[in-house]
């Protein structure tokens, strides 16, 4: 699995990292590399955006074209880096916080529009930096430091959000089966059209810590008891699969993408007169 | 023959920004600015640009910022709920230095307000709308014409000083029909920003050895550099070092502050000998002048002085005026924001400042600042 060539796509010299030691952030950007890494994109033509928070910090370990905005925007930004300059391969990394809550709104239409983006959703259950907040994906009856009785708020599934809002390519893959994360990652960023990856990972500080798994190796059989195959998920019944996720990739169509479109039905037509 | 449209300063707006070379519009519909929205809609793609209509007020200046980190020049407008949403963002363009032109035509607030009257409400949120200490650049037209005239002055702005740059109309210079001479525009440059002449390993975002206004290097174009709206360092990496975000906050402020005088436009009328000057900026202004005319012809020294570049505040024209006449009368469509800028301004010296002013929807009349003038003179 240890592929010393995505050395190339690190800013070496801002190493360490700030995540904590146990945290699966670190895993979800050694797989994100080795697809770059496998698939020889050329990390001149790669933009690396992200929102706010500890999966914010990630474009700026990335040696490439990167921008740290802001909480729950940085579709936006990437929205605009795509249309200006579609030759780019535009990445998105967000947080559960920025992605579907404060950013909920961004990501549907992201979705919807299927612009050639790809988000990657680094889903800790829980607002780390901000010490430990639930989130909308925060299980019920986990506890969060803004849940000190237990969560009571039924979580988003990710997955259902975004293929019910359009994306064309939806997966979940998580911290521990990394052959799927790789092989999903791969997929997302060969995929034409809008591309989600939602990672399931862990964060033994601040989720760990309050429900019982404050050593990373818990939360990662957490994450690894949890995780069930696509195929084996549709053979089970409602009462197996309570408490469970399927992980694999739901949703890999070929569809109008949106910058082409525009290109193609506005610009083209604009140019010539037509209405 | 000259070149002579009839236009609405909405659609000056556009006008002006095609040809300033602006490639791409981000924004949100909202009256009464949505005709910007409408005409980018329509004549972006003409040139090959691009238009997006994103799903709220944040998406659509974001957007904008996006794009004009890739090397196009970016603009969105808005109206007094929109700008407030966008607020955010603009703070992330003046941390990050990514040239932006922001257009806010005011209408009645607070809140929803009066959607389809004018006001002069937000100048103060224009300049402290956003959360940090920072320096902004607002320019407030007075006619269609001038409206496309400062049009492709906020784009040299922001592009010169790597600043976002905010076109404060209002509702009645935007909806107003005038002509325009485009022919103008042959007399208006066009400035693009610097790009660095260095290596991409050489290459810092944030580099002060260029002076106050560092390159700015375009996405995609081999340089690999990051952004962030922590502070940071000429690298572009986070610090919250206190001498490194001591520096960096001071570029911040000089850039702007020391180069004013480049941008620093007013117009007076008579007010060599005047008794009484008019502050007014805006669509007020042309109330304003009118009413000089009146007051002159009672006798009345009567003279104006209309900021055009409204942020940085023009506190020592303010001063010096202070120093010919005895007094100051400020009109303007809210209860008093300007008013207080021009009292900082005449601070210390014994010119006294009266206020015209309200925030109901209602124009103020050239009659209406004539008969304060009367009453503030004692006529």
């Amino acid at each position: 699995m240890f592929n010393e060539h995505i050395f190339d796509y690190l800013r070496t010299d801002k190493l360490p990292h700030i995540w904590c030691p146990g945290c699966a952030h670190g895993i979800i950007v050694g797989s994100l590399l080795r697809s770059i890494e496998k698939l020889k994109l050329d990390k001149n033509k790669i933009a690396v955006l992200s929102g706010i928070g500890c999966s914010g910090r990630t474009p700026g370990y990335l040696d490439m074209n990167t921008l740290h905005t802001t909480h729950g925007r940085s579709l936006t930004f990437a929205t605009g880096i795509k249309m200006a300059k579609p030759e780019l391969t535009v990445i998105d990394v967000m947080g559960d916080g920025d992605a579907v809550a404060i950013g909920g709104n961004h990501f549907i239409h992201a979705c919807r529009r299927n612009i050639d983006i790809k988000a990657i959703i680094f889903n800790n259950n829980i607002y780390g930096m901000t010490g430990g907040q639930y989130s909308p994906t925060t299980p019920i009856n986990y506890y969060a430091s803004t849940a000190p009785y237990g969560n009571v708020e039924p979580s988003f599934d990710i997955v259902k959000l975004a293929t019910g809002a359009g994306a064309s390519f939806v997966a979940r893959a998580d911290a521990y089966h990394i052959a799927l994360l790789d092989n999903v990652m791969e997929k997302a960023l060969s995929h034409k059209g809008f591309s989600v990856v939602e990672v399931m990972a862990t964060c033994p500080t601040q989720f760990g810590r309050r429900n019982k798994m404050k050593e990373p190796y818990q939360m990662l059989d957490f994450v690894a008891e949890r995780a069930v195959s696509l195929k084996k998920w549709q053979e089970m019944s409602e009462e197996e699969k309570k408490g469970k996720f399927p992980i694999g990739i739901f949703v890999d169509e070929q569809r109008d993408e949106y910058v082409e479109t525009y290109e193609k039905n506005v610009i083209e037509k604009a140019k010539r007169g037509e209405k | 023959m000259p070149n002579i449209e009839l236009m609405s300063g909405n659609d000056a707006v556009v006008k002006a920004a095609i040809m300033s070379g602006c490639k791409f519009y981000g924004g949100y519909p909202i009256t009464p600015s949505s005709e910007i929205a409408e005409g980018m809609a329509k004549e972006l793609p003409k040139v090959g640009g691009k238009f997006i209509q994103m799903e709220d007020e944040i998406g659509g200046i974001g957007a904008a910022i996006g794009a004009s980190l890739t090397g196009v020049k970016s603009m969105t407008a808005t109206s007094g709920p929109g700008f407030s949403l966008k607020q955010e963002h603009i703070g992330f363009a003046v941390m990050g230095e990514i040239p932006i032109v922001i257009v806010n035509v005011m209408r009645g607030g607070p809140s929803t307000g009066m959607p389809t009257y004018p006001s002069q409400g937000d100048v103060m949120q224009a300049r402290w709308g956003t959360h940090g200490d920072h320096q902004i650049i607002a320019l407030t037209p007075c006619s269609v014409q001038e409206t496309f005239k400062l049009t492709f002055e906020a784009f040299n702005l922001s592009e010169m000083y790597r600043t976002p740059v905010i076109l404060l109309t209002d509702e009645i210079i935007a909806h107003m029909r005038e002509k325009v001479i485009l022919d103008e525009a042959k007399n208006y440059k066009i400035i693009d920003r610097v790009k660095p002449s260095v290596q991409s390993e050489q290459y810092k975002p944030f580099d002060n050895k260029y002076g106050l206004v560092p390159p700015l290097a375009s996405y995609g174009e081999g340089y690999r550099f990051h952004i962030t709206g922590l502070t940071h360092d000429e690298t572009g990496f986070p610090t919250s070092n206190p001498n490194t975000v001591e520096k960096l906050q001071e570029r911040l402020r000089d850039k702007i502050l020391k180069n004013r005088k480049n941008f620093d436009w007013y117009e007076e009328r008579m007010v060599e000998d005047a008794e009484i000057i008019v502050v007014a900026y805006g669509s007020v202004a042309r109330s304003a002048m009118r009413a000089i005319k009146d007051a002159r012809r009672e006798n009345i020294k009567a003279g104006l002085f209309r900021p055009i570049t409204l942020w940085p505040f023009n506190y020592e024209r303010i001063k010096k005026l202070s120093k010919k006449c005895k007094k100051f009368l400020v009109a303007e469509m809210n209860l008093g924001q300007i008013v207080g800028e021009v009292e900082r301004g005449a601070c210390g010296v014994k010119t006294k400042v009266d206020f015209l002013g309200r925030a109901n929807g209602e124009f103020i009349t050239p009659t209406e600042i004539l008969s304060k003038i009367r009453e503030v003179m004692n006529v």
